[in-house]
């Protein structure tokens, strides 16, 4: 059946930067941490303090207005938005509303298999509250403001999205530009990366929106789908039963895969906006722009690309290759460590990313050193360690504390194949004199007793040649026709 | 006689009022709100008086953050003369010798015009030359600290001590110290008499302006006369930046984290709606409600944002004044004696006196009080005014 209802949708982003430091103070940004620890008379926003903007904060916003193709205000500055609420410490956010960092860009994605651009329309810097921890125990709410300060970016897009697959393709854009640029891990479950979902549905064909809805407290990508869907739904319900959709703000239960009105548009705050008094309009001079077009890197749809036509890997490869910008540098580094691209490619898209599976750890958690993977993908390309042993040195390789050097460590653990060509005619040749019987037998044609001969050779060589060798040099010695002996 | 809201510490000489922080004193800026607050770090201005071998005598009442004209609604009491009229409590300490000097807070003039009462001399410095880190935050775009003392010269003294760079307040201009010495002679200095604001004020201070003009005569300075058409809308203009700033710097006193807190309250609004409700006088909620009332959805372009515009045509006009003019001369406040009065008059009769003084606030620059009347001068010509307020105190000795 044809779609009858068309769903509008924009979305309301919001990155947190990862600047070391806050965006008005000194204090750390590292997540979590002890209540209230981190976090210091600025941004606890105690009387006399004032705010100074962490000059890092601006360069990475301006790097990221220009990744989504925005136009930089070259005079942009601060302003305060009021509303009360106990994780507020100050009560007032400093944000921009009068003249954003950024706006009128866009972002290309590819969702159900079609080419989309959705429209930036602006980007803003401005600082993240605390959070307040209520008590399971007694009816008390604790602040804790170790977040309060924290840089954020919020992207407001246009409402051009008709689809959640629209949605997390934007999604996975963004923290694909902003991964790429080190400006923000984008991490959902961690809350670095957050959405608010704006959607209104209308028949097909019209033109005109319908009324909208905001959803908030949406806390990962499947969130994202579910409360979509849910939404959609419960609109073209409300408007197929003859009732009209408020204009409101609603809170998303993840739990109960529901949302709930929180306010309507009638009591919808006034945040009584005012340019930030304490902080000098910011005048961004050309030097500061061309050194912040400099500094972006080459993103994944680029290097993807790249990686095909230098490389000559299929686009799969190279599409899993550049998902993350750390798999990419080190697929490069590996290579140009002396590794072939198919193999490292191979690697990194289906053995790291399955040792670290049955290891349990995550991607961003594994650092291996470039050299040393190098080192293990050409032992093992040259049969010089085997394929489980291999994948046993990985598994090292990528839960080892500190580094180690792949070499030794075959070594020590007598992974090494050595196919020392002497050794091994020696070892055939005396385990062929000392079992008589099993020859005899294999040359009657009980193939079967080579099993036994070439386990004895094993024996005989420690495990230091490759099993498949010594079955070849086996089998080649037997059809031999027995030594006459003087 | 001026009071200290602490113990005067011997041996003490500078006094600083309640709304700038000094370490180990409890710090209320004037209010019930700020009951029992301890401040973690002592003001930058604090700091480096210390620093330059200066001594803290003791905190000094101020009016709840200084909105009033003299001091006359703080929480610890008003301050009266020997004639029964208000007086501000660091400006009486000063003139009875009890402090060398003083350093106070003026976002709406109230120093300017004890000063002016007391007989003392006051400096509000140019905006951005002395750091407000450490200052209880009301009209943060045009409140500067600045310094009371009975000298010119003292006064020169005590702000090259707290002026200079810090890198902690954001509206902190680059220099890292400033020199008040001025090179000009005051015979070759061009003063005008602002027309619009002298017209204005009572007789009694109209004869100071026009004594001090005279004086300046007799020093060699040419004296003529000024318009500044604006003045009217510059009053205005600062008062709406400064009911709005000080409305939401003000927002941060919920009761939650520091402060007073109402001992009644059944949830979190309640919370914030009963210690604010007791915790603010009449004045402040009045300017809370001006303020949000001013920033508020369809008021903010008709009010904010063309008081902003003001700003900058104030700024233009007093600029294109200073082309020809030294400083300009007007008097500190409208009348020569301030009786009590009632707290729900205060806000009319604030707004009444700020004629005199929005200038300086609304635009950044300096402003010397001396001799009771007022001296306005370009920004960065602090040492200027400073000057002739010494070639002032000079001529009144002959």
């Amino acid at each position: 059946m044809r779609e009858r209802w068309e769903t509008v949708i924009g979305l309301e982003v919001h990155a947190e930067l990862s600047t070391a430091s806050k965006i008005f103070c000194g204090c750390s940004t590292a997540f979590g941490g002890e209540p209230n620890t981190r976090c210091c008379p600025v941004c606890m926003g105690l009387p006399g303090t004032l705010p100074v903007l962490n000059e890092k904060v601006l360069e990475y916003a301006v790097r990221a207005g220009l990744a989504l193709h925005c136009e930089i205000d070259r005079e942009t500055r601060f302003d305060r938005k009021n509303y009360f609420y106990p994780d507020l410490p100050k009560a007032y956010q400093i944000s921009q509303l009068y003249r954003p960092i950024a706006r009128n860009g866009y972002v290309d994605i590819v969702a159900d298999g079609a080419e989309k651009r959705i429209r930036i329309h602006e980007m803003h810097m401005e600082e993240d509250a605390g959070k307040l921890v209520h008590s399971e125990f007694e009816r008390v709410t604790y602040p804790d403001y170790n977040r309060a300060g924290t840089p954020l970016l919020e992207i407001v897009s246009e409402p051009d999205f008709r689809s959640s697959a629209e949605v997390l393709a934007y999604l996975e854009k963004i923290r694909s530009l902003f991964t790429y640029m080190g400006i923000s891990d984008c991490k959902m479950q961690e809350g670095s990366m957050r959405a608010d979902v704006n959607l209104s549905v209308r028949p097909m064909g019209e033109t005109a929106y319908g009324v909208r809805t905001e959803t908030k407290n949406i806390n990962s990508l499947r969130a994202i789908e579910h409360a979509i869907e849910s939404e959609r739904s419960r609109q073209i319900h409300v408007i197929t039963n003859g009732g009209k959709v408020i204009q409101e703000t609603r809170r998303w239960n993840d739990d109960l895969k529901t949302s709930v009105p929180m306010r309507s548009k009638e009591n919808a705050p006034d945040y009584r906006y005012f340019p930030e008094p304490d902080l000098p309009a910011i005048h961004i001079s050309e030097a500061f722009l061309q050194a912040a077009r400099e500094s972006l890197p080459e993103f994944a749809e680029e290097r993807q690309a790249r990686f095909v036509k230098e490389y000559g890997l299929p686009e799969n490869d190279a599409a899993r290759l550049v998902a993350r910008r750390e798999t990419a540098e080190l697929f490069e580094a590996v290579v140009a460590q002396g590794a072939g691209a198919h193999s490292a490619a191979n690697w990194l898209v289906v053995h790291v990313p399955h040792v670290l599976k049955t290891l349990s750890e995550s991607a961003e958690d594994a650092h291996p050193d470039a050299s040393e993977l190098a080192e293990l993908i050409r032992r093992t390309e040259r049969g010089e360690i085997s394929r489980p042993d291999a994948l046993k040195v990985l598994g090292a390789l990528l839960s080892a504390e500190t580094p180690f050097g792949v070499a030794d460590y075959i070594r020590e653990n007598g992974m090494a194949v050595e196919n020392d060509e002497s050794a091994l005619e020696d070892a055939v040749r005396r385990v062929i004199a000392a079992n008589p019987k099993a020859v005899e037998e294999y040359r009657s044609g009980k193939t079967k007793a080579i099993g036994f001969l070439i386990g004895q050779a094993m024996k005989e060589l420690k495990g230091k040649s490759a099993p498949a060798t010594v079955h070849e040099r086996m089998e080649a010695a037997l059809r031999e026709p027995p030594s006459v002996t003087a | 006689m001026g009071q200290f809201v602490t113990e005067i510490r011997p041996g003490g000489a500078i006094a600083v009022d309640d709304t700038i922080q000094v370490k180990g004193y409890e710090t209320k800026a004037g209010s019930r709100i700020l009951e029992g607050f301890q401040p973690l770090f002592g003001a930058e201005a604090v700091e480096r008086l210390e620093k330059a071998g200066y001594e803290i005598a003791g905190k000094t009442a101020v009016g709840e953050f200084g909105l009033d004209l003299l001091g006359e609604f703080s929480h610890s009491g008003a301050t009266l003369g020997a004639s029964g009229g208000l007086r501000g409590a660091a400006a009486e300490l000063a003139a009875a010798g009890t402090v060398k000097g003083a350093l106070c807070a003026d976002l709406n003039g109230a120093p300017r015009r004890a000063a002016a009462l007391s007989g003392v001399g006051f400096v509000k410095p140019t905006y951005g030359t002395v750091s407000r880190y450490g200052l209880i935050p009301c009209a943060c775009s045009g409140e500067q600290i600045g310094v009371m003392a009975k000298s010119a010269g003292d006064m020169r003294g005590l702000l090259e001590a707290v002026a200079g760079h810090d890198p902690k307040d954001g509206t902190s201009l680059p220099t890292e110290s400033y020199d008040y010495a001025d090179g000009k002679a005051v015979s070759e200095m061009r003063v005008g008499v602002v027309k619009e604001l002298t017209d204005a004020a009572s007789d009694g201070a109209r004869a100071k302006v026009q004594a001090q003009a005279d004086a300046l005569r007799g020093l060699g300075v040419a004296v003529g006369e000024v318009s500044l058409p604006l003045a009217d809308a510059a009053r205005t203009a600062w008062n709406i930046l400064l009911c709005a700033e000080t409305c939401n710097n003000l927002s941060r006193y919920d009761g939650v984290k520091f402060g007073y807190r109402s001992p009644d309250y059944r949830n979190i609004d309640e919370l914030y709606v009963n210690s604010r409700t007791e915790g603010f006088n009449f004045l402040t909620k009045a300017v809370i409600l001006y303020g949000s009332d001013v920033l508020s959805k369809g008021r903010y372009f008709a009010c904010y944002d063309k008081a902003l515009k003001v700003r900058r045509l104030v700024w233009e006009q007093s600029k294109a004044l200073f082309e020809n003019y030294d400083a300009l001369l007007c008097p500190a406040c409208g009348k020569t004696e301030y009786q009590p009065y009632d707290i729900k008059e205060a806000f009319g009769a604030v707004f009444a006196e700020s004629f005199y003084t929005a200038i300086p606030n609304l635009t950044g620059f300096p402003s010397v009080v001396c001799g009771g009347v007022q001296l306005i001068g370009d920004a960065l010509q602090d040492g200027r005014l400073l000057n002739l307020a010494e070639a002032l105190e000079g001529g009144a000795a002959k």
